[in-house]
């Protein structure tokens, strides 16, 4: 296939994935657990290809992403509350002392923004740490960020540990595919750029890419910077899909989430993360919710065990089995892909058409 | 003198908080210096310890419950190692701290499906709950036990480590995995030996913390965890005197800053100490330096 074809087919597809979506969503009720899991699935399969870049693609193992997260979550909903709501928001700190507000797109990349410059700056010192001293150093650096926006003291910008809402939010579910859309497609051109060869040569031995030329330090940097910005940026959307936020919910559990996400997704596999991230939000959000059914009876026979909160054993179950019988997780290294589908057809049904066809090969 | 009386109970909790992270450090420090690995799971095991000790209370009375307590949790430290880790033995260490954070949410949520979520309330233990006055700063006998009992507990460990042979064992395994492996040394049940003891002595610090505490979240575990591994960096990772002296510090540390009324920072300075730490001296305190070889 050339690289015209192969461009046409992704695009089709995506215009037919939009599509789809657009009658779906004209079609069944609004409230419908389906819309919810596309929408969270989307913003988590931003967060974690953004992960992913990190960790699957240039080797630095980070934990930092709940506190990315945070900032462009706060940055998006500090600066897009209406000024007439602020007062009843900022209760406790007579409206706050930021008193415009920016249109929702700017607000977004603001909010990626924010959460790339702070990672420059933790960069500086954190990226010269290796494997597991960068993990904890990220993980800590997460929990510092999420103290100091609890701070009272800074209460009138970021309404201390209140909550913040009345920002707006999205109703159609095309709108997070349509940005995390375009967010990962903006990381997958940086994968296969020279830059994303570099850090795949930084992942694969840093001494020998060091060797090549590749300024370590900088690549490194680049890295981290622009992954954080995509976690800002997923932030900011997570902030309109829950219409509330509060620094207590970007916990390190939100990080080990997406880590999961990213490892089941097949660490290094673009296509992997979101697929996964979509399994993982349908499965906690929706499939397994009859677990949590306590009066569950199949022909007459009360199935033991089931309550509240049964749902999250059983998932965690499944994935400390993933993360230990296949450790290569959905997809591998592998990126799914029409080309992929066409020779995984032709390798399986090939042979049998070439025989029917008199024994001619394409 | 005032001062004093003002601030010894800071200082005392902060001892006291201190010797209890230095037990649940020690955990770390020692599956660190054999497997190179973060044991995220540590913490939800302490909280587990937690957990064990408040449904024990309910069915026996408390001297079979403490030491069946220690017991299961030792237990449940053993088959985690078994089940989560061992399989993954020549595995890249990334796919082993990976699955220490899946054992970490697995253990989390089986807390949250046993409690459902709500705080369980630890059970008065007798003897060492009770009010005692020191300098004109009452508090807990419990923080006057914590540091005497970690440093007896300590003594002993280093004890075992120098003395025995499975101490030999162990420092062998810790100073090279694959000769010691050559020697003859059976790495895993010194593996197992290793986290036995490490959760032993969580055990007795979750008995220790709790008993401060008026209850026990599935949560519990995470912070304390976090710390005592903050701990066991600062002292140098591997260094069991290490990781008692940086649980000291941060425990100290954390409670005068409690005590200056600037709680928010409690947790964030914790981290920013490991973050100095590891840009001034990665190997920490006490810890050894180690070249990469290429």
């Amino acid at each position: 296939m050339s690289n015209k074809t192969k461009m046409a087919w992704n695009v089709g597809l995506i215009v037919a994935l939009l599509a789809t979506l657009f009658i779906l969503e004209q079609i069944l009720p609004s409230g419908s657990m389906f819309f919810t899991v596309l929408k969270k699935g989307a913003i988590y399969a931003l967060v974690a290809v953004s992960m992913n870049l990190l960790n699957g693609f240039t080797g630095l193992f980070s934990l930092g992403q709940a506190g990315f997260m945070l900032l462009g979550a706060y940055a998006y909903a500090i600066l897009t509350i209406p000024v007439e709501s602020r007062g009843s928001v900022y209760q406790y700190f007579d409206g706050g002392i930021i008193q415009f507000t920016v249109p929702v797109p700017v607000a977004l990349i603001a909010g990626g923004l924010l959460a790339a410059v702070f990672a420059f700056l933790i960069g500086l010192p954190v990226l010269r740490l290796k494997s597991d001293y960068l993990a904890i150093a990220t993980l800590g650096f997460a929990e510092i960020i999420r103290a100091v926006f609890q701070w009272d003291k800074l209460g009138p910008i970021t309404n201390g540990s209140n909550l913040l809402r009345n920002f707006p939010s999205f109703r159609s579910v095309l709108y997070p595919f349509v940005v995390s859309g375009i967010c990962i497609a903006l990381i997958v051109l940086l994968i296969n750029s020279t830059y994303g060869r570099a850090f795949k040569a930084i992942r694969d031995d840093e001494i020998a890419a060091e060797a090549m030329g590749i300024n370590l330090a900088h690549h490194k940097r680049l890295a981290f910077v622009i992954s954080s910005f995509f976690a800002g940026v997923s932030g900011g959307l997570l902030a309109m899909y829950q219409t509330t936020i509060q620094a207590s919910m970007f916990k390190s559990a939100m990080t080990y989430e997406i880590l999961l996400i990213v490892v089941i997704g097949g660490i290094g596999s673009v296509t992997g993360s979101c697929i996964s991230s979509f399994l993982f939000i349908a499965c906690s959000e929706w499939w397994l919710r009859f677990l949590d059914n306590e009066n569950l009876y199949i022909g007459g026979f009360h199935v033991p065990f089931l309550r509240p909160g049964f749902r999250k054993v059983v998932f965690a179950i499944v994935i400390m089995v993933m993360v230990l019988f296949y450790r290569q997780g959905i997809m591998g290294t592998k990126e799914f892909s029409i080309e992929g589908i066409r020779k995984f057809l032709k390798t399986r049904f090939g042979r049998k058409k070439a025989v029917e066809g008199g024994g001619s090969h394409e | 003198m005032e001062w004093i009386t003002r601030n010894l109970p800071y200082l005392m909790a902060g001892v006291s908080v201190g010797g209890q992270y230095a037990l649940i450090a020690i955990g770390y420090t020692m599956v660190y210096g054999i497997l190179r690995l973060i044991n995220f799971a540590h913490g939800d095991i302490f909280m587990v310890a937690g957990l064990i000790m408040v449904y024990a209370v309910t069915a026996m009375p408390i001297y079979i419950a403490i030491p069946l307590m220690i017991l299961v949790t030792v237990f449940l430290g053993f088959m985690v190692e078994r089940v989560a880790y061992k399989p993954l033995r020549s595995a890249p260490r990334m796919s082993i701290m990976i699955s220490a954070i899946g054992v970490s949410y697995l253990l989390q949520n089986m807390a949250l499906y046993v409690t459902g979520g709500l705080s369980q309330q630890y059970p008065t233990i007798p003897w060492i709950s009770d009010t005692v006055t020191l300098f004109g700063a009452t508090t807990k006998r419990v923080t006057l036990i914590t540091p005497v009992l970690t440093i007896v507990l300590v003594v002993a460990l280093v004890l075992l480590i120098k003395k025995t042979k499975i101490g030999m064992a162990m420092r062998a395994a810790s100073r090279d995995f694959e000769t010691s492996q050559l020697m003859g040394i059976k790495i895993n049940s010194v593996i197992s030996m290793t986290f036995i003891i490490g959760t032993f002595l969580a055990a007795v610090g979750s008995l220790l913390f709790f008993t401060n505490y008026t209850g026990v979240t599935p949560t519990a575990g995470a912070m304390p965890g976090l710390k005592a591994f903050v701990a066991a960096v600062f002292g140098g990772i591997g260094s069991i005197p290490g990781a008692v002296i940086g649980a000291f510090i941060i425990g100290i540390c954390e409670n005068i800053i409690k005590g200056l009324g600037w709680t928010t920072f409690s947790d964030a300075f914790t981290f920013a100490l490991l973050i100095v730490i590891l840009i001034a001296k990665p190997t920490g305190l006490f810890g050894e330096k180690v070249t990469d070889k290429v």
